[in-house]
């Protein structure tokens, strides 16, 4: 157990390296204080924000909207993906709309969903939605495609219906490919939701860089700043996690 | 042709192989063949002769396009538990347990749970894999991916068992051991079995009956009968065994060559 806490330590060091160059920076004046507020003032700005209740409305907001987005885009998105690789005229009817939209930047859909359901919840949901579901779709796509004719075979001998033989062994045989498809939704997603918040909000995390920063509370706004990619940190670590249980049968 | 008693009758079956980039071609050419109930028939060939598709299409993973397959009088339309298969690759669900792939067929048969249980274990025990029940395809040696695939496939109870070349990927220790065992599987409870191979010992030494085929495209050469005691333990050695190896031998070698040749073109 020590002997696994300082591996972790270990690993983490070039963290605390750099944080205690931060530090240094502002404290020596190699940087001004106006451009890097120092850690530690940093650090007593992110106490005073997680003690207060507002804090947690903003990240509540930004958490539901990322939430809502993100499932809605992995099952529709998978359901899609897997869709395209059963069936024939579904593949031609989607394939070229995907392979259009795939390479749009999708920060550019912040004003197109602003301007259809405004500057709340449902315009941000709608914005993850759209721009995390093509990774996911691609994913289980090729992961469905990629499914062993034997397989598929052998479910269809012992017994198995075609819909029973897509759900019993092309879903299994496209989950690899389909998770690694979530993890790039996951991290887009966290970055249209701050984007977007930045850009059209009056709540979430976002917003609340935004506000602070043309407020001139510049401790506030990096302490939301390292807070944002601490949550997304956390996030990608749970699901990797997550899907190496899912995948445990692959040794 | 048809057979009087013949479970299986395949009636000038002609099969077009379209790879989905490049021209057609015939894999399986105008090949009829009956086969008896219990019987134990080879299908012996070169690689690339189309005696897998032939088997492919017993199965009803292909459209019978030209001709006709019938199983006791009916024509083929799709698969069914009544063929089970055993393919060289194994084809085990990765991602289930051996004993949840040896249950997956008696879970679709409808079978209540327990049931499902003893019947699996049965057959996990008959290959014996005991004690490896809750291991994954990935955990296990070619050898007992293949024992766990078959326990799937007679769990089931097909009438008709379809084996395509189920014993290549194995080393050779491994193979002639699974052979063996096949064997005595076969003897305690018969089932017509269509076993795909191109090894002629291992055809002579399981089959009844072995349909030597031709370079692609396929056709039926000729039919041998073979009649050895398989329990002998010195058969591999012995002068009618050895004879009937170099004559079949001598048969498909012609094919191996003029497959080899028309491959380099």
């Amino acid at each position: 157990m020590t002997a696994a806490l300082s591996g972790v330590a270990f690993r983490y060091l070039p963290i605390v390296i750099l944080a205690v160059l931060w530090q240094m920076a502002s404290e020596f004046g190699w940087v001004s204080t106006a451009v890097l507020p120092p850690l530690s003032s940093v650090f007593e700005a992110g106490w005073g924000l997680i003690t207060s209740d507002d804090f947690w409305v903003n990240a509540g907001a930004s958490l539901y909207r990322g939430g809502v987005g993100l499932l809605l885009a992995i099952v529709i998105g998978a359901a899609l993906g897997i869709g395209m690789a059963w069936w024939r005229p579904v593949r031609a009817l989607l394939s070229p709309i995907v392979e259009i939209f795939y390479p749009l930047p999708k920060s550019a859909l912040i004003p197109v969903t602003a301007l259809w359901l405004g500057f709340g919840d449902a315009s941000k949901i709608l914005l993850i939605f759209l721009g995390c579901m093509l990774p996911v779709t691609i994913g289980a796509f090729n992961g469905a495609r990629g499914s062993e004719r034997t397989l598929v075979w052998s479910a269809r001998s012992l017994g198995a219906g075609r819909l029973r033989t897509l759900w019993d062994v092309v879903v299994p045989s496209a989950m690899p490919e389909l998770l690694n498809g979530v993890r790039t939704a996951l991290a887009l997603s966290w970055v249209l939701l701050v984007a977007s918040e930045l850009i059209v909000a009056r709540a979430g995390l976002g917003y609340l860089i935004g506000f602070m920063g043309d407020g001139g509370n510049y401790d506030g706004m990096f302490a939301v700043v390292l807070f944002v990619a601490l949550l997304g940190f956390i996030a990608d670590r749970l699901y990797q996690m997550a899907m190496q249980r899912a995948l445990r049968w692959r040794e | 042709m048809a057979v009087n008693g013949a479970q299986i009758v395949i009636d000038r079956l002609s099969h077009m192989y379209r790879p989905p980039h490049g021209k057609p071609v015939l894999a399986v050419d105008d090949v009829s063949l009956a086969v008896g109930e219990r019987e134990f028939l080879a299908l012996l060939g070169p690689s690339g002769c189309g005696k897998s598709t032939l088997l492919y299409l017993l199965g009803g993973f292909l459209p019978t396009e030209t001709g006709s397959i019938t199983v006791d009088g009916k024509p083929i339309t799709g698969p069914g538990p009544d063929r089970g298969i055993v393919f060289q690759h194994f084809a085990l669900f990765p991602w289930k347990t051996v004993r949840a792939n040896v249950m997956y067929g008696l879970k679709r048969a409808g079978l209540p749970r327990d049931e499902q249980e003893k019947r699996a274990q049965a057959f996990i025990d008959l290959v014996g894999l005991h004690g490896f029940e809750e291991s994954y395809p990935s955990q296990l040696s070619g050898g007992m991916k293949q024992r766990t695939a078959i326990a799937r496939t007679l769990a089931i109870d097909p009438e008709i068992l379809l084996m395509d070349e189920p014993f290549g990927a194995l080393d050779a220790q491994t193979r002639s051991l699974m052979q063996t065992e096949l064997l005595s599987i076969w003897e305690r409870s018969p089932k017509t079995v269509i076993f795909v191979t191109h090894d002629v010992q291992e055809a002579v030494y399981l089959a009844r009956r072995i349909a030597v085929m031709s370079a692609r495209p396929g056709r039926i050469k000729a039919i041998i009968e073979t009649n050895f005691d398989r329990r002998d333990p010195h058969l591999f050695k012995s002068k009618p065994f050895v004879d009937k190896v170099d004559e079949i031998w001598d048969l498909v070698r012609a094919e191996a060559i003029k497959a080899q040749g028309t491959r380099s073109t």
